[in-house]
């Protein structure tokens, strides 16, 4: 009983981190069509900027000062690294998002050393609930990721906006022709999904307290691999796939036996699922323009 | 007046002249149709002139104002739709969330209810599926979805790229109507088609395009009597 609860509650929490980073992941996808693979390290400068801000404010306004740094940044990257490129060739975009992820890296190691920082943002303290002792904190973050992810997916179905950001994923053509600027949504995109990698940065702190230059690379490729697996370009999906490779990881490093092998169990469900449906749990089938 | 004035429009793909230096004019309340082979330069002209590809040379004045350089998305705004070739409707939305991406340019929303209706009376099929995915649609439901998707924006100038393209004789004939009907509400016409009988038939103006360039010019009359268009177009 205990260990079914604290896996559930755990499973649900770390899983719906990886949704939150997927989902960035995914919406930039779906309408800027590039994999932005620097979009694992938005979460570490989000984690640094937390670490920054809370030497002058308290954790709250710390924490919306980060999210706001972040977004700023994620649409400056669109804007300066992306744009140029768009109509070049994927590969170009593809090996720009790593330049950028390496820069992000390279630059937080010369602002902040190679060592780890430590980050207490709030202690929540533990409860028990059922029985089981459980770290708030766990429950803070599954509650806030919850919120955000029906808010997300209401702006989408039912705002202007979030309706041109699916007509733009569609048809960016067709997009424009009903009036819809391209770029404005392209950068709202960003916008979102920085927003969301920033606080994810806040879950990780909020997890294990402590922030280096890396924090964001295996975290990004991870929900990467989430939203590979829920179908690339559908929100559905990435948190469907955020969710299953969270209780993967739970369940797996429960067991001694397997624990060490997490990661590569992880990877090997994308591979398998690749190979049974490359298109992913809710991925479209690509139509052929006739 | 003239409402589209195109001077010497010149567009390349790559090496590739496309349109070699073309001039033609829609006046307001016109139906002129571009008739021409496949290739010869009709879909390119329409997507250079609202901003879709690049111009190389030329320019474009809508409604008074120089549009040469203005940006797809805001020449919506100044009154120039297109139905483009193939519909290109929005799959994944409900027809009634295609009508309203139709609508995106308006920004007063008060009108948005009695639009919706105007369309849906005038194309009944919409308004029995209006809650149906587009992309289930017949094809003959999508050509009206995108031309009630157009007229959402209420365009001075309503450009249609082959309209008729796919469609079964007895749903071509319905288009064809449908275009009527809407240049006698007031909105002026601009239309591409390989199907030049019938586009010819309610013209009041047309021009042949043959690889890039206009090689002839007149009301629809002229050209359906006209020697070079019969054995070319009208199947001798």
């Amino acid at each position: 009983m205990e260990l079914l609860v604290s896996t559930i509650v755990n499973g649900l929490s770390i899983g719906s981190i990886y949704a939150m980073i997927a989902l960035g992941y995914t919406m930039v996808y779906g309408i800027a069509k590039m994999l932005n693979f620097a979009h694992g390290d938005v979460i570490m400068v989000g984690a640094y900027a937390i670490y920054v801000f809370l030497a002058y404010v308290n954790p709250l306004f710390a924490i919306l000062l980060a999210v706001v740094f972040c977004l700023l940044l994620g649409v400056t990257i669109e804007k300066v690294a992306y744009r140029p490129l768009r109509g070049a060739s994927p590969l170009a975009v593809l090996i720009t998002a790593i330049g950028v992820s390496y820069l992000l890296q390279s630059l937080a190691q010369i602002v902040f050393g190679s060592a780890s920082k430590m980050v207490m943002v709030y202690d929540f303290g533990a409860i028990k609930l059922f029985g089981v002792t459980l770290q708030v904190s766990t429950l803070v973050t599954l509650a806030v990721a919850v919120v955000v992810m029906i808010a997300l997916t209401l702006f989408v179905k039912l705002t202007r906006t979030g309706r041109a950001m699916i007509a733009v994923s569609e048809d960016k053509g067709a997009a424009q022709l009903m009036g819809i600027n391209v770029n404005k949504i392209i950068t709202i995109t960003f916008a979102i999904g920085s927003s969301l990698a920033a606080l994810a940065g806040l879950f990780y702190l909020l997890k294990a307290p402590s922030v280096s230059s890396t924090l964001g690379a295996m975290p990004g490729i991870k929900a990467f691999t989430a939203a590979v697996i829920g179908g690339i370009g559908s929100i559905p999906g990435a948190m469907l796939g955020g969710l299953l490779l969270g209780f993967v990881e739970c369940i797996a490093t429960k067991i001694t036996v397997i624990a060490p092998y997490t990661d590569a169990i992880e990877f090997s469900i994308l591979i398998v699922i690749l190979l049974v449906r490359p298109t992913g749990f809710l991925g479209k089938k690509r139509r052929e323009k006739v | 007046m003239a409402l589209l004035e195109v001077k010497n429009l010149e567009v390349y793909y790559g090496v590739i002249n496309a349109l070699k230096g073309i001039s033609f004019e829609v006046n307001e309340g016109e139906i002129v149709t571009l008739i021409g082979a496949n290739g010869a330069g009709k879909s390119t002209t329409m997507q250079s002139v609202v901003g879709l590809i690049p111009k190389r040379n030329g320019s474009v004045i809508f409604d008074g104002k120089d549009i040469s350089h203005t940006p797809c998305h805001k020449i919506v705004h100044l009154g120039m739709t297109q139905v483009p070739e193939g519909r290109r409707i929005f799959q994944e939305l409900t027809v009634y969330e295609n009508l309203l991406m139709g609508a995106f340019s308006i920004k007063d929303s008060s009108g948005f209810k009695k639009d919706l209706d105007a369309i849906y009376t005038r194309f009944p099929r919409l308004a029995e599926r209006k809650n149906q995915i587009a992309g289930t649609l017949s094809g003959g439901e999508q050509q009206m979805l995108a031309m009630g998707r157009a007229i959402m924006s209420h365009p001075k100038l309503l450009m249609l790229d082959e309209p008729s393209m796919g469609l079964s004789p007895l749903l071509v004939d319905q288009v064809f109507e449908i275009i009527k009907d809407i240049n006698s509400d007031g909105t002026t016409i601009l239309l591409v088609e390989q199907n030049a009988g019938k586009s010819l038939a309610i013209s009041d103006r047309a021009y042949v395009l043959e690889n890039g360039s206009i090689v002839l010019s007149g009301t629809g009359a002229e050209l359906m009597a006209s020697d070079t268009v019969k054995e070319a177009y009208l199947g001798g």
